[in-house]
């Protein structure tokens, strides 16, 4: 990873040689100004030295720092360009230093009238001079490489498309099929016809779903101390379906924030409310109510900020933001919009509201009915043979211990008299037959109601009281009681009175003066489909963020997507664009003028999601088990991993059958230890919110992808495979395995490779069964008999190999 | 030759993969990246290379192993001062009378420095005068896991870098063929093991890779690191050079710097399939090391950890971390914390003086502590709740004052009263002592020059450096 700081600069570079003529507020004077001077010189009053502010004009002209047109005048100048220690700005102590071409910048831009500019993300969205129905994503990067005389790659060839889209879209590899008639249609629409199909795929809500969960943080477990199961995957599921159905992401936000009080709530609406359930909670005993309380509050303004605003109003829980207009007291307004979620601050949260669907809980409705009917008619029965449990006492014999004792007693409590009752209807023949229909319709009763998932909700009650909590001191009660409102730099007109409601919160963040939420929505499918986002921090559009790469294209998205907030024409239009089509292969050219791709002279390349890493290789074996949605399970994790978690202590139990092959979005995710495999590369925690993961290259990544016994299977099947349906011989099965695996037939070089390593690992296994033996029984996977171990054994490991190929877990 | 690209020729010399043709294809990235450099160049001269910090998890009673207090002692079972204790936090005795605890063992001057113990330390006590006890450390989380969590990344909030994470991220490693950050864990015998979280050596928002790898004392050492049943050493190298050679080949084609990364990567993985097996084979060590550490070879114990965490400095690890659980005494804490000292003090003393013996220790930092301390109020009339406002900790190692304490708590044990520590100061004194100056050693995250030692002011503890 660079330092943002370095990548900053890089930007900056690249906009500089463009643009030299024009100076931009926003662009190149702002970040200066951001991260040396507003600390200090900001909209946080309590820390503001010398009564200047540099964040706003109007100041900072009254206090002489900046005298438009006069940088020989301007204090500001004179004190960056200091060598006296006690006078010059930044201070020593700040450990922040303006570089030469910083200070001439400011001159310069100082001399040139220092014209301000509000912060663009703040800005309503603006229709672009070429905001026409007709212009589109090419448009706008064409125009942009333009100024550097630079065009677009040429279109990527078709297997990479496929690929590309493949993963993109589904998360998933294509299959060769799929891969040739992709290459085979000739006619002009071939390309939007695959994006139509993938896109129908309920893959496609897989796939979305793990960016969203990432960001809502979904996870199976509390989180906090012993990190307790919680039930939840009813909401993940919900998810997969919103962007199945292509709900439109305004009710989406909607269900989420606050389906609990929408007027006759459905069940799905409910299950969307769940997202106020996702934050961590603890069961640690010896916590206090109040400071947990404060915690979640806290949570909940921070994930809100970072899912729906994209800024970081996290840092207003002790101080009035540094650097955005944002307040303490915004900051806990907005926590109070969630006083009303009711929930225990410390302990258990129980198992959640049933879900039973209408349709659901009428068949409940019928199955009580049953049982009832079934007891009646026993009980009707019984009721004849009850004189006759006097006689019976006298005579019965071979009773359990525990009855004859009662027998012998000389008197007998109710428990005993009902015990002995009981045990005496038990036994009695004529109404056997009655026994056993009660009990039939009992568990027929019960299997059905155990079938009805459960899930935490939001449920509204009572709202808690919210205080302004000085420096963040949930112990401190003397700060100002708080109503629920939204910052108040934004305009808002979507509260209600008396008390503002959530469901007001999420109609403010989807009014179309809120300039935050489409920009910060629109820029992370963006990522999605080019692999960085217009804006590069995707965590921060405020002022310490990076400015977009192209600010009119995401505003004319963002317009767009306003208008119906349709996420799948969103993704559509991206990835039917030539930008996103172009091959993704380096040129020399761009190597120095664009390190970092931002203008998207070609395509970018990365390595594909834990999850997606894990899909892949199920996938190609054949072991994947495509069910869409269910709870949460648990595929091959190494014994004891769990060993530090207790209260209580627990062992991962590995799932058998269908459990073992299910897409990696599926697998348990336990917040204090994630599955290992999924974080070597890289799934979060989902402790907090996450807007980009890592994308590291691990020698751990190497570990699993060899050793961890779900690839290692995966190979066996994926062998067993090339076998069956490869062809008799070697080369036609190496054949096999690259096409399946990497959507192409290898070259000559390749080839031959492999046949080197299929001869040796042939001869090797042949010399020694038990060795072939051993690796055959490697997974849950029953061991074909058909097949002779060596050959099998062979395959395994040549499958293997091609399961460890960087081109296999990349995304081209 | 580089090393890595020796190691890859001599491996190959039977199955000729073309080393040559891989060496090339690594070329300069590789000599680049071999040594995992770090981030940072120094901000002055450093006074040790590595950390070695022993967490004892679940807060362990600074009042009966390192802060003595007869005053506790005379009001034994007496109120204790509602002056004291009035709108404190508090733990597991929210709304219970406060009732003061004797401590439960006598202490003794250890040393020529008569530094003051718990009798219960002989064997620490025979290197009393290497190490410098602190006793007025504070810090800002009253239950175990966000306690951890500030105490290893500086703040309670989730999702920041532990430090070591930062350290490694700023200095890199010198370790070949091992993480830079290495955690192990044991547990105590007592039945009071609190849970920990991955949480704690997590890298945040800093790259993976400087991520604490937990070393287990079951199973496989580091997770999946055996090769499966039915592949040899020999096969498993066969495997990975075929697999280098056909990430070489495509690179040709797709022209992917991130194949080169990758080819190291897996060799990395393969000597790690080698080296980690060897670094955790004990039976390479003499039989009177074993038993000054009190330990019969790799059984998990703390004993073994300590003997590790040698090895691990040995061999260029720059942040070992230990957590020794099994501390969180609310009730019988005569017996249990008995137990709990019985397990480190051998192995304590053990480490200081085979650090020594390997010319080590000047170079080491050790910490010895746990996420907070426990209460001088009684709980349930034989244990102690958690407590935030003071305890002790100590240090010892390169640049630091050996037989020497700093810093008090009250007369109660309550509050850190004289030359208070914050857990922030603890961290600012540590990067000092590597070299880097806290102030500046910094990450953009958020928009925010985020620091190990946060954003309220702090400082190195100068007093308890030689």
């Amino acid at each position: 990873m660079i330092p943002r700081s370095v990548l900053l600069l890089l930007g900056l570079l690249v906009c500089h040689s463009v643009q030299a003529d024009e100076l931009s507020y926003n662009r190149d004077i702002r970040p200066i100004l951001s991260d040396n001077c507003f600390a200090c010189h900001g909209p946080d009053k309590n820390q503001r030295k010398a009564r200047l502010r540099l964040d706003d004009r109007d100041v900072a002209l009254d206090r002489k720092a900046i005298v438009p047109g006069k940088p020989g005048e301007s204090k500001l100048v004179a004190r960056i360009t200091s060598t006296d220690t006690d006078k010059v700005m930044p201070p020593p102590e700040a450990h922040k230093k303006l570089t030469l071409s910083q200070k001439k910048l400011l001159e310069r831009w100082i001399a040139e009238g220092a014209k301000y500019e509000p912060h663009w993300a703040y800005i309503p969205l603006k229709p672009s001079a070429v905001n026409k129905p007709q212009a589109t994503i090419d448009h706008f990067i064409q125009e942009r490489l333009a100024k550097e005389k630079l065009a677009l790659s040429p279109e990527a060839d078709r297997v990479t498309l496929i690929r590309r889209l493949s993963f993109d879209l589904t998360g998933l590899p294509p299959t060769w099929a799929e891969v040739q008639d992709f290459v085979k249609d000739s006619s002009p629409n071939a390309y939007e016809k695959l994006v139509d199909r993938l896109m129908a795929k309920p893959q496609y809500g897989e796939r979305m779903a793990v960016f969203w969960l990432d960001l809502v943080r979904y996870a199976d477990s509390i989180g906090y101390h012993s990190d307790n199961p919680m039930t939840v995957w009813p909401y993940r599921d919900y998810v997969i379906r919103s962007f199945n159905s292509n709900k439109p992401f305004d009710t989406f936000t909607i269900e989420q924030l606050a389906g609990d009080l929408l007027p006759n709530a459905t069940l799905d609406q409910k299950v969307g409310s769940a997202y106020n359930r996702l934050l961590q909670t603890t069961q640690e005993g010896g916590s206090q109510a109040k400071e947990y309380e404060a915690k979640y509050a806290t949570d909940r303004v921070r994930n809100v900020g970072s899912v729906w605003m994209g800024v970081t109003l996290g840092c207003c829980q002790c101080h009035d933001h540094k650097y955005d207009p944002f307040l303490t007291k915004d900051f806990y307004s907005m926590a109070a919009f969630f006083a009303d979620v009711q929930e225990p601050a410390v302990g258990d949260r129980g198992p959640g509201t049933k879900l039973a669907t209408p349709e659901q809980e009428a068949e409940l409705k019928a199955l009580d009915a049953a049982v009832a009917e079934a007891k009646k008619a026993l009980a009707a029965e019984e009721a004849k043979f009850l004189p006759k449990q006097a006689e019976w006492e006298k005579s019965a014999k071979n009773l359990p211990k525990n009855i004859e004792a009662i027998l012998k007693l000389e008197k007998r409590n109710p428990k005993q008299t009902n015990d002995l009752k009981a045990y005496y209807l038990s036994r009695i023949p004529e109404t056997k037959a009655l026994r056993e229909t009660l009990a039939k319709h009992e568990a027929a009763r019960n299997t059905f109601a155990t079938k009805i998932p459960s899930c935490l909700i939001t449920q509204s009650g009572n709202p808690r009281i919210v205080r302004i909590l000085p420096r963040g001191d949930w112990l401190n009660e003397t700060g100002e009681i708080v109503q629920p409102a939204t910052p108040k730099v934004f305009i808002s007109t979507t509260m209600t009175q008396p008390r503002a409601t959530r469901l007001d919160l999420a109609k403010w963040l989807l009014a179309k003066e809120n300039p935050l939420t489409a920009r910060v929505f629109v820029n992370r499918v963006w990522k999605l489909a080019f692999g960085a986002g217009l804006v590069r921090t995707l965590d921060d559009v405020g002022m310490q963020g990076e400015a977009p790469t192209h600010p009119e294209l995401l505003d004319h998205l963002a317009l767009g997507f306003q208008n119906g907030w349709d996420v799948k024409k969103l993704v559509k239009q991206m990835v039917m664009s030539q930008a996103y089509r172009q091959s993704s292969k380096p040129r020399p050219e761009l190597q120095e003028r664009d390190p970092e791709n931002r203008l998207l002279a070609r395509q970018n390349r990365f390595r594909l999601d834990a999850e997606f890493v894990r899909d892949t290789a199920l996938s190609v074996s054949g072991l994947l088990v495509s069910k869409i949605g269910g709870p949460s399970v648990k595929p091959y994790q190494p014994a004891g991993y769990w060993s530090a978690l207790n209260f209580p202590a627990r062992e991962w139990q590995n799932d058998s059958g269908d459990g073992l092959y299910r897409r990696g979005m599926y697998t348990h995710w336990q917040r204090s230890f994630l599955q290992p495999s999924l974080l070597a590369f890289d799934a979060p925690s989902r402790e907090e919110c996450t807007t980009e993961r890592a994308r590291s290259n691990l020698p751990q990544q190497a570990l699993v992808l060899l050793n961890d016994a779900t690839y290692v299977e995966a190979a066996r099947a994926f062998g067993e495979r090339a076998i069956r349906d490869g062809g008799k011989s070697s080369a036609e099965r190496v054949a096999f395995l690259y096409q399946q695996a990497l959507s192409r037939s290898p070259t000559a070089e390749e080839a031959k490779v492999l046949a080197e390593y299929v001869a040796e690992q042939a001869k090797l296994y042949t010399a020694n069964e038990a060795d072939a033996k051993a690796l055959l029984t490697i997974g849950a996977k029953p061991v074909p008999k058909d097949l002779p171990a060596s050959e099998l054994a062979t395959w395994t490991a040549t499958a293997r190999v091609v399961l460890n190929l960087h081109e296999f877990i990349t995304r081209n | 030759m580089s090393l890595l690209q020796r190691r890859v020729f001599l491996s190959q010399t039977t199955r000729g993969v073309g080393a040559l043709a891989l060496a090339n294809l690594l070329g300069p990235q590789l000599a680049a990246a071999e040594k995992s450099k770090g981030t940072l160049s120094y901000h002055h001269k450093p006074r040790i290379e590595r950390v070695i910090w022993l967490v004892m998890a679940g807060g362990p009673s600074h009042l009966e192993t390192f802060d003595y207090k007869p005053k506790l002692a005379a009001m034994d079972g007496q109120p204790m001062p509602e002056s004291i204790t009035k709108g404190q936090p508090i733990a597991q005795l929210q709304g219970q009378k406060l009732k003061c605890l004797a401590p439960q063992y006598k202490f003794k001057k250890f040393g020529k420095s008569g530094q003051e113990m718990c009798e219960l330390f002989p064997h620490l006590g025979e290197v009393a005068d290497d190490i410098c006890i602190i006793r007025s450390l504070h810090t800002e989380a009253i239950n175990h896991d966000p306690a951890h969590t500030f105490i290893n990344t500086g703040t309670t909030i989730s999702g920041r870098p532990s430090m070591g994470s930062w350290i490694t991220y700023g200095l890199g490693s010198e370790a070949k063929d091992l993480p830079g950050f290495v955690v192990l864990t044991s547990q105590g015998r007592g039945g009071q093991n609190q849970p920990i979280s991955s949480r704690q050596w997590h890298s945040g928002f800093l790259p993976s890779r400087f991520q604490g790898v937990n070393l287990r004392g079951k199973g496989d050492p580091v997770l999946y690191l055996s090769s499966p049943n039915g592949v040899s050493r020999e096969q498993q190298r066969d495997a990975v050079s075929t697999i280098q050679k056909l990430n070489q080949l495509h690179n040709g084609v797709v022209d992917d710097p991130e194949i080169a990364t990758r080819i190291q990567q897996y060799e990395l993985a393969f000597q790690m399939q080698a080296s980690v097996p060897g670094l955790m084979d004990l039976k390479q060590e003499d039989k009177k090391t074993l038993e000054m550490y009190g330990t019969q070879g790799a059984d998990g114990t703390f004993g073994a950890n300590c003997l590790l965490a040698r090895r691990l400095a040995e061999r260029g690890v720059r942040f070992i971390q230990l957590y020794h659980r099994d501390w969180d005494h609310h009730g019988g804490i005569k017996r249990d914390i008995q137990l709990k000292i019985e397990e480190v003090d051998r192995p304590l003393m053990a480490l200081i003086r085979d650090l020594k013996a390997k010319g080590l220790f000047d170079s080491t930092l050790i910490v010895w502590g746990g996420e907070f301390g426990r209460t001088p109020m009684s709980q349930g009339g034989s244990g102690r709740d958690h407590h935030m406002k003071g305890f002790s900790m100590w240090l010892a190692g390169g640049g630091i004052k050996g037989g020497f304490s700093y810093g008090n708590t009250d007369e109660f044990g309550y509050n850190a009263a004289e030359n208070v520590v914050s857990v922030h100061d603890l961290h600012a004194t540590m990067l000092h002592l590597l070299g880097i100056d806290h102030e500046r050693f910094s990450v953009k995250f958020q928009g925010l020059d985020a620091k190990l030692s946060g954003v309220e002011p702090c400082r190195v503890v100068r007093e308890v450096l030689a």
